[in-house]
């Protein structure tokens, strides 16, 4: 089974990931041959066993919910690409 | 022969520190003539902190000097480069991330502040850990102190590659599939991955938080077994931490391992395994006997070579939730030649990540997506409970069990860059460990052509005492881990 040029846009879509050319076809390619060699996954039987999300047994993790020490805005707006006026900018999102 | 300060033990070091026989500026001062020496060869850094190590360093002397000395004070560590160090670059070894300064510390990173060691430098590794060879860094490949022309590992490549050289006297790693414990081999250290949930993640830039792990690469077990002390523990902010108090690792350490149930899962002896590494880790495991274990040599976990494709769907679909962060807004690269939102983004992320993460990120979008989750990722979980039993299984009857950390001793640099799925198979002995998340150490066994075997111990949830017991009991027998790249 080898994933369309369409199918690999798609995902790439899902993934807001840009794409050349080139990378469609590589990856098109390479994600076909993985998916392949992992057919045999489908053939395990799992019929009645549940999923494991994460190994461990915790559940529902809940901390009190109260202001602690945090770190300054001026901290957290450092790595910014852009910011002004204390926040971050970001382009216009409905146009 | 002399010992150079660079290649000492943790253990050693401190003794020394702690009867003045040497300062920490003076090991410090080593460690980093080491740096210098070989660097330019083996490219295992991404960023020194020279300055700041010989500072913390001074701290240090003046604290030994009034007697305040823990196991790690004034002792050089490197980390790897995606633990967050607070007003030092954080690169992940990606495009994305490399002018990155995280506001804050990774608890791992603040106990060993706490603990007064010394950081001299931040470690490459593939980017966002996501590669079995060092060579997905967007800025070099590290090379293999025991044969420049082979990879160290991957992803902590240069945790280990530093730790084989005296570039420091032990690293930070963190393990998703192998990342601590495949290096280690490849390297000849020893590298452990706790149980998922002893060690805080906080500050680790997650990659598959299912089973993201931080562990030390160390010289020896005792040192393992001393930084596992001060960096496991419950910490409220990772709500994966699991809190049971961590024991002393360091008191379980006895030579003697009568009573000891190993069993060996013969899935595990793949299909084109090298004959040397199946041959070094069959006469290690007759040591382990001689040392007084009684071993099963043919345990059955039938689901384990299901482990492969199930870890690279899991893996690989957590990886594009995880990356979706990497927008461009709030830190990282931003591509900034256009009013499109969308199309700023979608560039930010063409430019800022290298092939194997936008390959796992296409790979995990396809898993996840309508019409496909089910097939892929659901059953993937599925399979992964499977898995974990077997583990269970396997625990109700075994301490340990045992197996060749790779299947072939390391390989040369780009000779598995160019096909994916032969780089995903390197970690087929240790990617099964991370599924059912149990605790495995990583340690030297031998040699084949002048390149590092390593053995993997597997324990049970939260039972690394029993693989620190018998990897410390080994060592003691032998002196595969003492050997030292001539480089």
């Amino acid at each position: 089974m080898k994933l369309s040029d369409e199918e690999v846009l798609r995902i790439a879509r899902l993934a807001r990931l840009g794409l050349t050319k080139a990378d469609v076809e590589l990856f098109g390619e390479q994600l076909s041959h993985i998916l392949d060699n992992f057919q045999a996954l489908q053939q395990v039987d799992t019929t009645d066993v549940p999923p494991t999300a994460q190994p461990n047994q915790l559940q529902n993790v809940l901390k009190p919910d109260e202001a602690l020490p945090s770190l300054s805005p001026d901290a957290i707006l450092a790595n910014a690409p852009c910011r002004e006026q204390g926040f971050f900018r970001i382009r216009a999102v409905l146009e | 022969m002399t010992v150079r300060n660079s290649e000492l033990t943790i253990h050693e070091a401190h003794r020394l520190l702690k009867n003045k026989e040497l300062s920490s500026v003076e090991l410090t001062t080593a460690c980093l003539e080491r740096i210098h020496e070989v660097e330019g060869s083996v490219h295992a850094l991404v960023t020194v902190t020279d300055e700041l190590a010989l500072e913390q360093a001074r701290k240090a002397d003046e604290l030994i000097n009034k007697g305040d000395i823990s196991p790690l004070t004034g002792i050089p560590v490197v980390i790897k480069d995606n633990m967050c160090t607070r007003g030092i670059k954080t690169t992940c070894s990606s495009k994305m991330l490399e002018n990155f300064i995280p506001p804050y510390d990774a608890t791992v990173v603040e106990k060993l502040n706490s603990a007064h060691a010394v950081m001299v430098g931040k470690a490459n590794m593939d980017e966002f850990a996501m590669g079995s060879s060092t060579e997905h860094s967007a800025f070099f490949p590290t090379h293999n102190p025991w044969d420049l022309t082979r990879v160290p590992g991957g992803s902590s490549g240069g945790s280990a590659a530093a730790v084989a050289t005296g570039e420091a006297i032990y690293a930070l790693g963190s393990d998703t599939g192998g990342s601590i414990r495949q290096p280690a081999g490849f390297c000849s250290v020893t590298g452990l991955k706790p149980t998922y949930g002893r060690v805080s993640r906080y500050g680790l830039v997650a990659f598959a938080s299912s089973l993201d792990q931080i562990g030390p690469l160390t010289r020896d077990v005792t040192d393992c077994a001393l930084v596992l002390n001060t960096i496991a523990g419950y910490d409220n902010r990772d709500s994966t931490s699991v809190p049971i108090s961590a024991p002393d690792f360091t008191k379980c350490l006895t030579a003697d391992l009568r009573g000891l149930n190993i069993g060996i899962p013969k899935e595990y002896f793949v299909e084109g395994m090298q004959d040397e590494v199946k041959e070094a880790i069959f006469t290690s495991i007759r040591k382990l006997e001689d040392l007084g274990a009684s071993v099963e040599w043919e345990v059955s976990l039938p689901n384990t070579p299901n482990a492969l494709a199930a870890y690279y769907i899991i893996a690989p679909s957590e990886a594009s939730a995880n990356l979706a962060r990497y927008d461009g807004v709030k830190y990282g690269f931003s591509y900034k030649d256009t009013d499109s939102m969308w199309e700023a983004m979608e560039k930010t992320r063409q430019y800022g990540f290298g092939a194997e993460v936008k390959r796992r990120i296409m790979l995990g979008t396809y898993a996840l997506s309508a019409g496909y989750y089910e097939a892929w990722y659901l059953k993937s979980q599925k399979v992964r409970t499977l898995i974990r039993r077997e583990f269970d299984q396997a625990f109700s009857k075994f301490d340990i069990l045992v197996t060749p950390t790779t299947p072939t001793v390391p390989f040369k640099i780009g000779e598995k860059i160019d096909d994916p799925l032969q780089m995903y198979l390197s970690d087929v002995c240790t990617l099964p460990i991370n599924i059912a998340g149990v605790p495995a150490i990583s340690i030297p066994a031998g040699f084949a052509g002048g390149l590092p075997i390593g053995m993997q111990l597997i324990g049970k949830p939260f039972g690394e005492e029993a693989i620190l017991k018998t990897a410390y009991a080994y060592q003691q027998v032998t002196d595969w881990h003492n050997r030292k790249p001539k480089i």
